[in-house]
């Protein structure tokens, strides 16, 4: 049968989910994948604080779940944004088009 | 049962961020980071952390992707091409990029090493710990706590506000 | 009998039966109820061919369905296009799963215990609710998106902009019941309408909550994207908006979609408006789910009524009333609601 989870069974998934997003913020030449990647990171981070959350017996995991769910909103729209606007000037989202400083 | 979700939604949400790195068209790739998001909000639901897996599927799911999708689908934005030229040799633009995602699978095999040596590590409490625990109310009470997250909170939704100016004024058109 | 098929684990499993069955009849029988009280609105007869009274054309109607051709744009996004009205569908029938009918019961001595009657009674019920409908966007979307074609396009980015503008509405209206009542499950917030006021008046927070209801139906027709407020279906402006290129099973998915959808709103609104099954009549213990299907069923007939009787909202205007009337109001009614709890009652 399966083994039962325990806390370092958690932290490993969430080691998984992390080490992924990396790869896909290093890999990927598309801005917005390279956003998604920084979100999968983000949702790796909250794993393990509600995880380590439950296993201290506080609540405390949870909340800060929901400031980091808040921040990745507040990241989120304004990547988007500059996204959009880096899209107008140069009709590309490949990150290695947009190789001059200046504009 | 449990044992069985457990399993069940970790392979859902590797899988999924795996495609979502692995595959070119970015329309299927926010779809794959939902289904993710939807396989974690199922593991908070495990943990006993059902407000916060709720949460999590209101907005990150149900918000926060939908502007990923508005944006891929405004822009129309083309899927990958395989790399040309420069990009494509050895140490050129890919370089960098192979010798990062090398250095990524070296932090996994650094996180496993670590945490495997550490024996079985602390137990994640009995379920009804967990239940009276993480209540709504409990939530709420320390949030709004002032010796809490009182001040984190209100300092989140001036966050928000900044956030919000900030993307109508980044994306807005430049009048000529 | 097998020692797991508890009579507790038979008595779920016919619960969730039962309310999926329910749906999709319902769904039929609100089909055939829109074109009727649509006939009546228009003083002329609606079906009456098929069956007495016409009361066979839902099934007419799905035949037809079942064996009309099934066609797809050749650019169009084979997966995406496939899956976007089962999303739709699927949304629907989750959102209902934790909607509650009837009061505890042991089905007339068979079980040991009083069971809630729903398909999964959670404690966070109501959020999950929220949490699914705002699912329910993805459908409309994709199927905009990936049907090729500009005015799909349009009708979809149009529909799903209008829902998630008028999400926020919906849930700061149920958030002051939650204040109200202290809970988010909403078997806890039917239990707290029990009772009556000087003997007659039933407890239903409608009485104390008018324009929470209001702002609650408005929005929620918003989200089931019915009139007046179907500017992106609608057939005379973006020829069927987002469903235009879908035809056969796939179009009746769209619209069993719909019609769950408008069958969640409105039961939603009678368990957290108008008391779910403490209704003005005291019933019966095992009876008190036919109170709480009356009452969606008053609320059904009054959301086809509304469409057949308000002109629609444009585009523009339906997005400034979300935004500037709207979600102030939502807002003033949960302040409002706050301070008295706060002050006055606790």
């Amino acid at each position: 049968m399966l083994p039962a989870p325990t806390l370092n069974t958690y932290l490993l998934l969430s080691a998984v989910l992390f080490s992924i997003g990396t790869a896909g913020v290093f890999l990927r030449r598309n801005l917005i994948t390279i956003l998604l990647s920084v979100e999968i990171m983000l949702n790796a981070v909250n794993l393990t604080f509600v995880a380590v959350g439950r296993s201290l017996g506080t609540v405390d995991g949870q909340i800060i779940v929901f400031f980091v769910i808040t921040v990745a909103a507040a990241e989120a729209a304004v990547g988007l944004a500059i996204v959009i606007a880096l899209f107008r000037h140069r009709e590309s989202l490949n990150p290695d088009d947009f190789t001059s400083l200046k504009w | 049962m449990d044992t069985v979700f457990f399993w069940l939604l970790s392979a859902v949400a590797i899988v999924a961020s795996l495609l979502v790195i692995a595959q070119r068209n970015p329309m299927y790739s926010v779809l794959l980071v939902i289904v993710s998001f939807g396989a974690l909000a199922g593991l908070y639901v495990l943990l006993d952390a059902s407000f916060v897996a709720v949460t999590q599927i209101i907005i990150y799911a149900g918000a926060i992707m939908v502007l990923f999708l508005f944006v891929v689908m405004l822009l129309n934005v083309p899927t990958e091409d395989p790399p040309t030229g420069y990009h494509a040799r050895l140490l050129g633009g890919a370089g960098p990029r192979r010798a990062g995602a090398a250095l990524s699978v070296a932090l996994l095999l650094e996180l496993f090493w670590a945490l495997t040596r550490m024996g079985d590590g602390p137990s994640l409490g009995d379920k009804d710990m967990g239940a009276a625990v993480s209540s709504v109310r409990a939530i709420g009470l320390r949030l709004f706590d002032v010796q809490g997250y009182a001040f984190a909170f209100e300092a989140t939704s001036v966050l928000i506000l900044v956030a919000m100016i900030g993307a109508i004024v980044l994306a807005r058109r430049e009048s000529k | 009998m097998p020692a797991f098929l508890t009579p507790e684990l038979i008595a779920h499993i016919a619960l969730i039966l039962v309310v999926f069955f329910a749906l999709q009849i319902s769904a039929a029988v609100l089909v055939y109820m829109e074109r009727k009280v649509a006939a009546f609105v228009q003083q002329r007869y609606g079906p009456y061919l098929v069956g007495p009274r016409g009361l066979l054309q839902p099934l007419a109607d799905i035949v037809k369905l079942i064996f009309k051709e099934e066609l797809r744009p050749k650019a169009a996004d084979t997966v995406l296009f496939y899956v976007a009205p089962v999303l739709s569908a699927m949304a629907a029938f989750a959102a209902f799963a934790v909607v509650p009918f009837g009061a505890d019961t042991t089905f007339f001595g068979l079980l040991d215990h009083p069971i809630h009657l729903a398909a999964a009674d959670v404690n966070v019920g109501l959020l999950v609710i929220f949490a699914i409908t705002s699912m329910g966007v993805y459908g409309i979307v994709l199927a905009g998106w990936s049907s090729n074609n500009k005015y799909s396009l349009l009708g979809g980015l149009r529909a799903s902009a209008q829902m998630i503008s008028y999400e926020v509405a919906y849930g700061l209206s149920f958030a002051a019941v939650i204040l109200l009542a202290g809970s988010l499950s909403l078997h806890t917030i039917v239990d707290q309408q029990d009772g009556y006021w000087l003997h007659f008046i039933p407890k239903w927070y409608l009485f104390i909550q008018p324009l929470g209801f209001f702002i609650f139906l408005t929005a929620g027709v918003a989200e089931t994207n019915r009139a007046p407020f179907d500017f992106p279906e609608a057939e005379q402006e973006l020829v069927a908006g987002y469903h235009t290129e879908y035809s056969s099973m796939s179009f009746a998915l769209f619209f069993l979609a719909e019609y769950v959808n408008m069958v969640t709103v409105s039961a939603v609104a009678t368990d957290l408006f108008l008391g779910g099954w403490h209704g003005p009549l005291p019933l019966p213990a095992g009876f008190e789910w036919i109170q709480f299907f009356a009452k969606t069923f008053l609320l059904l007939f009054f959301y086809i009524w509304m469409r057949w009787t308000l002109p629609r909202y444009r585009y523009d205007q339906l997005m400034e009333f979300g935004w500037k009337w709207l979600l102030p109001a939502a807002v003033l009614n949960l302040l409002v609601t706050a301070f008295v709890v706060a002050f006055v009652i606790g």
